[in-house]
């Protein structure tokens, strides 16, 4: 079953709504049993990354999700934060990442500095597929999604950019390698179109 | 493209659905749940909820009303009215709210700023500066739904949220409140000018063509309305409404200059 990493942050019940709605089963883990034989996981995240990373290991499950990942190559979708922690470490933080997709997460100000682009980047933005299978299946030129951070994903592997969106200049907006990917935007808060990138996820 | 955010803010008191006009003469117009969910079906960008009694009374947040919004929104949400602390502001995070408002607290305590973002990240703390014309290009901050000047300038209160790692700054027009009859666009360029944050910009919009005008006057900004997407037609009869995705993207190509 889609299994919703439950360790106190990001918005967890946006997603199991979400999935309602999908007429997909879904639930959340707060304990390593809970977490054990997911199909499918989702790994929600906001605020800082530090304390996204503190969190989970404080959680105990930070074991089960390695095996989960790693050994076991079950589908894993890191959003906003929570993709961030896909990447080796952060200019945000000291703490390391989980470092399953190369790349280092850096502040968005470097990205466009410059007046006209605010921090946060904040509100809906388009999203450009590289590839218009997968995540982004039936996703096509009008895609946008609700982004709400400050810092962003920049990939070591050009390979491993799944979509870009433009603040300033193209950032990863998604990332994927393997079976895991991650989001920076919100699917749970971006309608149709993040219900659609949802429904896909469950059926990778 | 980034684009502007288009936002219905909704006014609650005592679990009710109101709106008011210059921050008076408060009308009651329906349950704050079922607002939610014609909205969601609308796909609006974003919903804002300000809990008027709370800020006023000096009560407490009402977790169990804002936990209800929470799991009905589809849409990010910003919730505002009451937080003076940083427990209250990771409580409601954690219900599944985006962002969090604060306002008489932010003006009176302006470390609760940092303190906050630094609890639950400043993306998702908002300042809301209610302002209200002091004479040419001056306008002065006030508190507790309008009722008290703080003599404090609103160019001297966006500087010091954002220093204090606010990550939007919400203003808005009391004079326009309820009237219908467009933006203070002098006071959003105003603000515009002073701050590099995201703003949000509130009071006075009647029209779709007002929106225009502050996408116009200000790019990408969020565009704040009550009465607009609560009241059809002269005699301000309540009927939900929101643009759709055509409507928004024609505002949008025909008002943003980038």
């Amino acid at each position: 079953m889609i299994t919703i990493v439950d360790y106190g942050l990001g918005n967890i019940r946006a997603f199991l709504n979400m999935y309602k709605r999908l007429n997909i089963d879904a639930k959340t883990a707060t304990t390593p049993a809970e977490l054990a034989g997911a199909t499918r996981v989702i790994l929600p995240g906001v605020g800082s990354f530090d304390d996204a990373m503190d969190r989970l290991g404080r959680s105990g499950m930070r074991d089960t999700l390695d095996d989960l990942a790693l050994r076991q190559q079950v589908p894993v979708l890191g959003v906003c934060v929570g993709m961030q922690m896909l990447a080796q470490g952060s200019d945000e933080g000291r703490l390391p990442g989980l470092g399953w997709i190369p790349g280092r997460v850096r502040a968005l100000g470097t990205l466009a500095p410059d007046d006209l682009h605010p921090v946060p980047h904040m509100g809906w933005n388009d999203v450009r597929p590289q590839s218009p299978a997968g995540l982004f299946d039936g996703l096509g030129a009008d895609a946008r999604f609700y982004f709400l951070h400050s810092f962003y994903f920049e990939c070591e592997r050009p390979a491993d950019v799944l979509a870009v969106s433009s603040y300033g200049r193209d950032f990863a907006c998604a990332v994927s390698a393997g079976r895991v990917s991650g989001v920076q935007f919100h699917p749970e808060k971006s309608h149709h179109f993040g219900a659609r990138l949802l429904k896909n996820f469950a059926a990778l | 493209m980034l684009r502007p955010r288009i936002t219905p803010c909704l006014l609650l008191r005592d679990g009710g659905l109101v709106k008011t006009v210059r921050f008076a003469n408060e009308k009651y117009v329906g349950d704050p749940v079922n607002a939610v969910r014609i909205f969601n079906e609308k796909e609006t960008d974003e919903l804002v909820v300000f809990d008027i009694a709370a800020s006023a009374a000096g009560a407490a947040p009402n977790l169990r009303l804002i936990s209800q919004f929470a799991v009905e929104c589809r849409m990010p949400l910003c919730y505002g009215g009451g937080i003076k602390t940083v427990q209250q502001a990771r409580e409601i995070i954690a219900l599944g709210v985006e962002k969090i408002a604060i306002s008489s607290a932010a003006v009176e305590q302006p470390a609760l700023i940092s303190m906050i973002a630094e609890a639950v990240g400043g993306q998702s703390v908002v300042v809301v500066l209610d302002a209200a014309h002091a004479g040419p290009g001056e306008y002065e901050v006030c508190t507790h739904n309008g009722r008290r000047r703080t003599g404090r300038r609103l160019v001297d209160l966006v500087r010091e949220a954002e220093s204090r790692g606010a990550g939007e700054i919400v203003v808005n027009a009391i004079d326009r409140d309820g009237v219908m009859g467009g933006y203070d666009l002098e006071m959003a360029r105003l603000v515009r000018d002073t701050t590099r944050l995201p703003i949000s910009v509130v009071g006075g919009a009647g029209s779709l063509a007002h929106l225009g005008e502050l996408i116009r006057a200000c790019g990408v900004v969020g565009a704040v309305a009550g009465s607009l997407f609560v009241f059809k037609g002269a005699r301000r009869a309540v009927l939900i409404n929101y643009p759709d995705q055509s409507q928004k993207d024609e505002l949008v190509r025909a008002s943003l200059v980038q």
